[in-house]
């Protein structure tokens, strides 16, 4: 378990937050200048804050008051940086070698060919940095850190500077990082929260330097007062459902604890459990069983909370079964739809809201 | 045959004052090289203005200055004449002289170089668990070693021509401190000297090109290496 509390004052910005990292991916999100980089340094040991404590599993890594400051070398843990920084002068082998060279003699953790088959990297071996695209370098760069069997793995932005295509090239590789064997705690430094949503089990949300939320991925992303910090564009629960059937015309059956959705560009097989964004603007309320509609993902909800935005718009906390939901709609709606807590409704997601990058396991 | 016995011995004694002078300055100018790339300090730019101070100074006045400093009646050189360390008027006041004079290349060559290594770099090496040494071993020191190897040449070269100073410091005394240039000076000086002195340019000028291709040479097997092309 990471702890980390750190104040640091820049020109004219202060950045003040206490957060904690378990096992698991644990998201930092905030916008451009939130301070996510100078939170990731700090635990590093690439920056030294003003005043602070960051903790490891007990052990201090920093400490202001005590004035305790173990240098970046001693604290094993792995960063992968946005801009891989691979060294010019070593070819794609000797590149993860310098990551293995490091690593205590008998620690535990990855082996040179696990890290080069998890990866991808055998046709890679032999090409020099300078050669490789933004995806291969990213995927260079994380194998070279998991082989110096860090404690945990920092990632800052990894994704940030690939495109499409090479985004979805790295994204199944992280999934299998936080899925398989190795099991390593991650740090995870993002302003996508595409990524976020797809990537993270905790979430800590940042804005100017300040915390604003954490807790579990599930429970933020579905917290009405969350929606501004995400942006009302981007905010949405995420749930989880079991994929039950592939039809012939494309769309997908998964269930979910409150019923069913049939939903299109579903990839994963049958009896596959995958995470669903369900963004709060495309999910339409009603107090009655809507019929005759275009959509047949209808669920019956119950308003949990109603988060009045600084808009026209409000934010609406729905229980749905054992999930949540949320739903962004105009202030007017709220009062003539007379939704309050407690009230029973039904809430109708377009079928089209779920991206298949956002579908995954 | 215009290469005499004098001549071949002007040679080879530039040639042992130019590489003595390059290996002595290489750490030491590396050093500061270092210093004035990466640390902020209070008189750096008094450290930087004394480096490059040689680079503009007539090169008799600095050649002077090392009279002043160094000559028999001075203290600092009666200290290292009783250590039996002679300078004035002998071979390794020769040496001393091509240091100072060459310095501020080999430190300007070299901290351009260090400049161009982004510390980010560094930082990920030191992530990994790399000590600062051997990040320093690993990372930085072949990515600066093309700009060690041009301020090398620059050194060596600056050596070999060096003059003014020289022979105003340790004078130009045939088979002990009349370097290549010393003796060319001279034999312009002797009526009928021009057959002598043109050999001996020619010499100078073999011994330049020879050292110019041999550093291009090792440069380009050098930038190969880092770039990892192969």
């Amino acid at each position: 378990m990471l702890e980390v509390a750190l104040h640091h004052g820049f020109a004219g910005f202060d950045l003040d937050l206490e957060f904690e990292a378990d096992a698991g991916i644990t998201a930092l999100f905030g916008r451009s200048g939130a301070g996510k980089t100078t939170v990731i340094d700090t635990v590093a040991g690439l920056l030294r804050p003003d005043a602070g404590r960051v903790v490891l599993d007990g052990e201090v890594l920093f400490d202001a008051e005590r004035g305790i400051w173990m240098p970046p070398h001693r604290r094993r843990l792995g960063y992968v940086f946005q801009d891989a920084r691979l060294f010019p002068h070593l070819d794609v082998r000797k590149n993860l070698m310098f990551g293995a060279r490091y690593a205590p003699r008998g620690s535990m953790g990855a082996g040179f060919d696990d890290v080069v088959a998890l990866l991808g990297l055998e046709a890679l071996l032999a090409r020099a940095p300078a050669t490789l695209s933004g995806g291969e370098k990213q995927r260079v760069a994380l194998g070279r850190a998991l082989l110096s069997h860090p404690r945990m793995l920092l990632m800052d932005e990894p994704l940030a500077s690939l495109d499409g295509p090479r985004k979805q090239e790295i994204l199944p590789y992280l999934e299998r990082l936080r899925d398989g064997d190795l099991r390593l705690p991650i740090l995870y430094v993002s302003h996508a929260v595409d990524e976020v949503a797809r990537l993270a089990d905790r979430l800590v949300l940042l804005q100017d330097g300040q915390l604003k939320a954490q807790g579990a991925l599930f429970d933020v992303m579905a917290d009405p007062a969350a929606v501004p910090l995400l942006g009302v564009r981007e905010a949405g629960a995420v749930l989880e459902a079991d994929v039950i059937a592939h039809a012939d015309d494309g769309l997908s059956t998964l269930a979910i604890s409150a019923g069913q959705l049939e939903l299109p560009g579903v990839q994963a097989p049958v009896g596959a459990r995958v995470r669903l964004r369900v963004l709060a603007q495309d999910v339409i309320l009603s107090r009655d069983r809507p019929v005759g509609l275009s959509s047949v993902n209808i669920l019956p909800v119950r308003v949990e909370a109603v988060h009045p935005g600084d808009g026209p718009g409000a934010a609406i906390a729905l229980r749905a079964g054992s999930d949540r939901l949320l739903a962004r709609v105009t202030a007017r709606a709220v009062q003539d739809l007379g939704l309050r807590d407690g009230v029973d409704c039904f809430a109708i997601i377009k079928a089209t809201t779920v991206a298949p990058g956002s579908i995954g396991r | 045959m215009a290469l005499d016995a004098a001549a071949w011995d002007a040679l080879l004694l530039s040639l042992r004052v130019a590489s003595v002078a390059m290996l002595l300055s290489l750490p030491l100018a590396l050093w500061v090289a270092w210093i004035l790339a990466r640390k902020e300090f209070r008189g750096k730019g008094l450290l930087s203005a004394l480096v490059h101070l040689p680079l503009v100074l007539p090169p008799v006045v600095t050649g002077y200055l090392l009279l002043l400093a160094f000559g028999r009646n001075a203290p600092l050189g009666r200290m290292l004449e009783s250590l039996g360390i002679g300078l004035a008027f002998h071979w390794t006041g020769a040496v001393l002289a091509a240091i100072i004079m060459g310095f501020p290349l080999m430190v300007r060559a070299m901290r351009l170089a260090i400049e161009a290594v982004d510390p980010k770099i560094e930082a990920a090496a030191a992530t990994l668990g790399a000590p600062r040494v051997s990040v320093f071993a690993r990372v930085t020191l072949p990515l600066i070693l093309p700009g060690i190897l041009a301020g090398a040449v620059m050194g060596f070269a600056k050596a070999m021509g060096e003059f003014g100073a020289t022979i105003t410091f340790v004078a130009n005394i045939p088979g002990q401190t009349q370097t290549l240039p010393s003796a060319i000076w001279t034999a312009l000086q002797v009526p009928g000297g021009e057959n002598r002195a043109l050999a001996m340019a020619a010499l100078a000028g073999v011994v330049a090109l020879v050292a110019v291709l041999v550093s291009e040479a090792l440069a380009r097997r050098v930038a190969k290496r880092i770039s990892g092309a192969r």
